[in-house]
Order: structure tokens, then sequence, then C-alpha cells
């Protein structure tokens, strides 16, 4: 993974030199709240319903053991004792003292981490496949190009105060696990017939209030322009964007309002002046980057499936997680495996630092010392050795890491929702605790198939609830809290954004709700047909029939 | 006489905001110094001596493509940040340097505060009035928060991928 150069270091200690003095000021009344919401959001602070939540930075998902133990003491020493992992890979403490975070953040830059641009108007955390790199669908490991957007990104001077938040995603396989068509900006890898990279640009998607698919903005951008095209695209935006309404600030409105045709021609008069400027990516940055993400020393095997397909036959737990929490590797002999956060009777993507610490342990000892967060709210220890996997399969079960759900019902993607978040209109949590102790029979979880039920507290959208096959939002009714169903939504190349059933159901009603609609696809689907699939086909009326039916 | 920070050290405004057409063309007349809305500048210029000393106020929303029939005639461009959190002016600084050329001072007004002059310089900016301007000495030392920079910026074109 990337390793900072004394350039970097330096850049981040003065990061923390200049937060330390903000926060200061502050405190000593020399800044407003309002003068210093920004610069703290700036460094991943929020000022939640309780306390206030420090969101740290994980570069398009990815960490190393030492950052994860820092992660961990810090949670135990300036916190309660968890974190969260959120839809945009990074992790949040949700109890610090404010006057405690510039110690905080000097303590993350100590192992190369910061929470630099993790909130506010100004462009976010580059996200992407948690699988980068080891996918067997990859066509261009997007890591070193995520790297070169983080630092093309990071204190970029013109666009701090843009008129809303800004996110990019970049995906670099066949199937579609960064959910590009649903950022501000999605950029698809390719290849051209000589193996040449290049981008697919996509703009204006987006999900919150007004959800939005991205539009193709640029078929195959070449490579060296990568940098000088996303600043001409910011360039439109922050002069463009719309800053009267909040609830309208995000390119999508604007791509929206301009069309695509004529947002294109701007962006294209803006790359007209720096295209071909020193800005241009060269070979050797190319090179210099990819330099850190080469292939771990991977050991030679010829064929080690055998002694896994044994311990799989006698062992149904642990054949339940092999296939269902791990993947095939591009190198054999090698596995992919997820860490399930999802366990019911834990917040969806909560870990204790106890977990934290262990894992950081399994990573060093199974995986060559990395972890991935996903956006879905899990981990990945992605180079696992075959001949390891019952081992760690075990330790894993210990930690309450092996929940074989992974891609199915009960791994549900969930924001923190109105336990922790001031935004929020709804609890999110105990509705995914309810849902998954409602369909807690992993059989039936199976028959089910893949089923992707994502969960939000409110309408900024954080646990994706519109690109969820079963969205869930939380709404507010007169001061009592009740959800609304969206069905048919879809987060790969094929995004889809969901249709909403009808009228918003009370808490308790919750699973009950999901029940009926798991029947309706049961007795409608072909026989190994996928929920998306029937949805697709039969349309929302038949689950609209039988979860209102009997309350009319 | 107010103060404001340009180029790096804590200076005297010697500039003139004139608010109609008669004292834009009088004082320009003079010798005075003098800057001015855009569309007051838009309707005066032709009427003030082309040896004069002018300058123009561009707010949010006014872009810099506006003036740039007369660009070679302004010595000063303030750009107006009514409020802190609207960085439209960041795109402004840069576009005036580097599509437009403009090589005079490129002035930043109103609410800003130190914590952005960092951003502002490497923006374009070359002069600092602050509202607030009662803490020009700090303010002057945030311009140095950071020693270096990732991207290509007006005070640096060269990207630090190219010089590490």
């Amino acid at each position: 993974m990337y390793v900072y150069d004394q350039y970097d270091q330096r850049l981040v200690d003065e990061r923390v030199a200049q937060y330390r003095d903000q926060t200061r000021r502050f405190l000593a009344g020399e800044l407003t709240e309002a003068q210093f919401l920004p610069l703290r959001l700036q460094n991943g602070l929020y000022v939640q319903r309780l306390a206030p939540m420090l969101r740290i930075a994980v570069p398009y998902g990815l960490l190393n053991s030492t950052q994860l133990r820092k992660v961990a003491d810090i949670s135990r020493r300036y916190d309660k004792g968890y974190v969260h992992i959120s839809t945009r890979q990074n992790i949040q403490i949700n109890w610090p003292m404010l006057s405690d975070t510039p110690d905080i953040l000097e303590e993350l830059a100590s192992v190369q981490m910061h929470a630099i641009q993790t909130s506010g108007n100004c462009i976010r955390n580059t996200t992407t496949d948690q699988f980068a790199g080891v996918a067997a669908d990859e066509l261009e490991d997007p890591r070193p190009w995520c790297e070169i957007i983080r630092q093309w990104s990071t204190f970029h001077p013109e666009f701090a105060f843009l008129p809303r938040k800004f996110k990019i995603a970049v995906c670099g396989s066949e199937a579609d696990r960064a959910a590009m068509h649903n950022h501000d900006i999605g950029l698809e890898l390719l290849l051209d017939s000589g193996g040449t990279p290049g981008f697919r640009v996509l703009v204006g998607g987006g999900l919150g209030r007004t959800p939005m698919i991205g539009q193709e903005i640029h078929p195959f951008l070449e490579w060296q322009h990568l940098l000088t095209y996303l600043e001409s695209i910011l360039r439109v935006y922050n002069q463009h964007g719309r800053r009267d309404n909040k609830y309208k600030a995000r390119i999508k409105i604007l791509v929206k309002a301009m069309g695509i045709e004529a947002f294109r021609s701007r962006v294209e008069e803006e790359w007209d002046v720096i295209r071909d400027g020193p800005a241009t990516l060269t070979e050797a940055e190319l090179e210099r980057c990819k330099g850190f993400f080469t292939s771990p020393g991977y050991k030679k095997f010829e064929d080690s499936k055998p002694a896994v397909a044994t311990q799989r036959d006698l062992d149904l737990a642990f054949a339940r997680w092999l296939d269902r929490n791990t993947l095939p590797h591009r190198v054999p002999g090698y596995q992919i495996v997820n860490l399930s956060l999802k366990a019911t009777g834990y917040a969806p993507g909560d870990l204790t630092d106890k977990q934290l610490e262990a894992i950081a342990d399994l990573a060093d000892q199974y995986s060559f010392g990395e972890i991935r967060t996903t956006h879905q709210q899990n981990m990945v220890l992605a180079d696992v050795e075959h001949s390891a996997l019952h081992e760690l399969w075990l330790k894993l079960s210990a930690l309450g890491l092996a929940t074989p759900n992974i891609g199915y019902l009960t791994d549900i993607i969930c924001c923190p929702g109105g336990d922790f978040c001031a935004l929020a209109n709804a609890k999110s949590i105990p509705i995914a605790e309810a849902i998954q102790t409602r369909f807690d029979n992993l059989d039936y979880l199976y028959d089910l198939g893949p089923i992707d039920l994502n969960i939000s507290g409110c309408m900024n959208a954080c646990g994706h609830h519109h690109v969820g096959h079963i969205g869930i939002l939380g709404v507010d009714k007169k001061g009592q809290e009740f959800y609304q169903v969206s069905l048919g939504g879809n987060q790969g190349k094929d995004a889809s954004l969901g249709k909403i059933l009808g009228p918003a159901f009370a808490q308790e009603d919750m699973p009950e709700v999901i029940g009926k609609i798991i029947d309706t696809y049961l007795n409608h689907r072909t026989e190994d047909e996928p929920f998306l699939d029937t949805y697709r086909r039969i349309g929302l009326q038949p689950f609209k029939e039988s979860v209102y039916a009997e309350a009319n | 006489m107010p103060r404001l920070i340009k180029d790096s050290q804590i200076v005297e405004d010697d500039w003139v905001m004139v608010g109609s057409s008669s004292e834009a063309v009088d004082l320009a007349e003079s010798g005075q110094r003098v800057f001015m809305p855009l569309e007051l500048l838009q309707a005066v210029i032709a009427d003030i001596p082309v040896d004069a000393t002018i300058g123009v106020l561009l707010e949010p929303g006014q872009e810099p493509s506006q003036v740039c029939d007369y660009i070679d005639r302004l010595q000063l461009v303030a750009v107006n940040f009514p409020v802190f959190t609207d960085g439209r002016g960041f795109s402004y600084a840069r576009e005036l340097r580097q599509t437009h050329e403009f090589a005079g001072e490129l002035r930043a007004t109103g609410d800003i505060m130190r914590d952005q002059f960092h951003y502002l310089k490497r923006s374009g900016f070359n002069a600092f009035q602050p509202d607030d301007d009662s803490s020009l000495e700090s303010d002057l030392q945030s311009l140095d928060d950071f020693s270096d920079a990732y991207q290509a910026s007006i005070d640096r074109p060269e990207p630090l991928f190219r010089r590490r």
C-alpha cells in the first residue's frame, strides 16, 4: 500500500498544527461556531446528537495492521472502545472530546493517517472496489489512480469551499463494486485495444434527497488527462453549482439543469485552458504510484483446494462460511476473505477495540498485514492461503466476525441513524436488528439468494437505501418515527433506483413487512431467479398488494 | 487609512472605493487610485482617461469573463467574499491569472479568514483585506501554514509529482 514520503508526512503534520491552533482559537472564543464549523468538518469532526463524532479517513478502504492498532488504541483512550465503519469506507469514533481531537489527529499522523476532508463541502475520500488488486474480474488496479486522486484532491486550493460535498469513486473491474453510478464523479477504468488504460467518466450521480444515476460525460479519457479533466469538472461546478439551497447544491442538480451536452461543453472550455499543462500526469508519477501496489510475496501453489474441500465436507458451518464469505483470488492457492460486521445483535459496521486488535493480528498472520474496509460496512482480508482458511475461520468465529451472510438479506447496510446522528429522522440500528432476528435461519436465508437491504435514518441516504434491492428510509411523521420501503434499487453496472412501495410503516411492523415482501418474491420467482430479477420482471404491484392487503 | 496584506506585507490601502460615476471620473482624473463595482466600471470606463489607475470589485456571480475586454486597463481586481463559505472567488482568481493573464493586484476582500489565506494565495490572490483587520499580524503568518502542496496552482505551476 501507499507509504508516505517526507512531503506527505510534512503536509499531514502541518495540517495537525493548523487544526490545533484553530481548535485553540475556537475554545478561546476567537472563532465563532459558524467560523469553526467548516474548519472542523474538513478535519472530520461533526457535532452529533450526544457528542462530537470524528470520521477518520481510510483512503480507498486500505489499512495496515499498525494503523488498525492505532485506531483501536485511540478508540480505547479517547472514546468508548468501539468504532463504526462508514459507507465511504472510513472509520468513525462517536464520543471524542472536542479538546482532544488535535491530539487524536497527531496520533493518527504518526501512523500515516488523518481525517482530512472526511466531511465538509469539499472533495471527500475517493472510494473503490474492496477487492482491488486481487479480484478475478479486474481490468486495471484502481488503487494507484485513487492515490493520485487523493493527492490531487487533498488541500486543493480552489475546491475547499464548494457548493456541497463531492464524492468520487473508481471502478477497475467488470462488476462494479464501487457504486460508481451513485457518485458525483464515477470513473470506470477501461483498456484500449493496445491495453492502455483510460477512463469512462460519469458525472452527476448521487443519492440523498434527489437520487440520480450518473451520466457519461467522456467515453474514454486518456489517463494522462485525468487530473486536468477532473479539475475542469470541479471548476464548472464550483462556479455554477447552486449555493442558495443546500438540497439543490450537488453537481447532479447542475448537470440536470444544464443538460449533459451543455455541461460537457463548459467542461471542455475549461479543459482547453489547462489540457496538456503541468498537471498532465506523467509516466514517472504513474509508475511511482503503481510501485506501491505491487503483489505481495505470494507463494507458488499447485493446487491446494483438495485440503479445503475435505474440511468443507466435514464441517457444515465451515462450508457455509467458505461458500458465502470468501471469494476466489486471482492467484492460485489464495482466497479473499470477508469479515462480516453484521452479526445479529450488534450495530452493523461496529467493531470494538479488542476486535480491531485481533483483526490486526490476523492480518499480520494470514494476509500480509493489510486490511480493507468495504462500503457495505464489512472488512476484508484479501490474501489468505487456502491452507489457513479453516484456522482463520475458527478465529473469526470466536471474534463474532464469521457470520456467514455476506451478500444476503442480513448483511444490511445501515447508517448510525437516530441513536447517534443529529440529522436522522428515525433510528435505523433497531430496524436492522429486528430484521436480522426475523431472518436468523441460515438455510432459509440462503434459499432467498443474494438480497441487498439498505437502511438510512434520513433522506441524506448514508445507508444507500435508494440502491438497496430493498431500501428502508426513516421518516418523521408528526414527531413519530416511520419507515418508507422501496424496491428495485441496485448498485452494480446496471444501477437502478428503488421505487417507493407506498405509505410508511411503524417500527414494530417492519420485520413483518419485509417478511411479506420476501413471501411475495418466493411466490413469484422462477427456479433460481434472484430477488432483483423477479422484481424487475413482475414490478411493484404484486408486492404492494401483499404488503398492504391486510392493513386495508 | 485601512490596512491590508499585500505581497506578504502589511501595508496601508492607497485605493479608494467609489460609488458614483462622477466620483469615479473626477478622482481617476486627479490621479487617485480608484476601484468600483463592476456595473459602475462598465458605465464609466469610456469616460475615464486611459492612463488612470483603476480597478474593479467583483461579487460572486460576476465572472471574470465580464471584465476581460478591459482587463489591460485594470491595476486591481478585488474579489469580494460576502460569506466566507462561498468559494466561487477561488475559481475567479485562478481564471483571472491563468485564462486572462491578469498580472496586477488581485485582492480578496470581505468575510475571509486567515484559515483560507493559504488557499487564496495559491489560487492567485496576492492581497488580502478581511473585514476584520484586527489581527493582520497573525493572519500574515497563516500564509505559511503549509510549506508545500500537491497540486499545480497559480503560485506554483509545477505539481509536486513533477518535483518529488
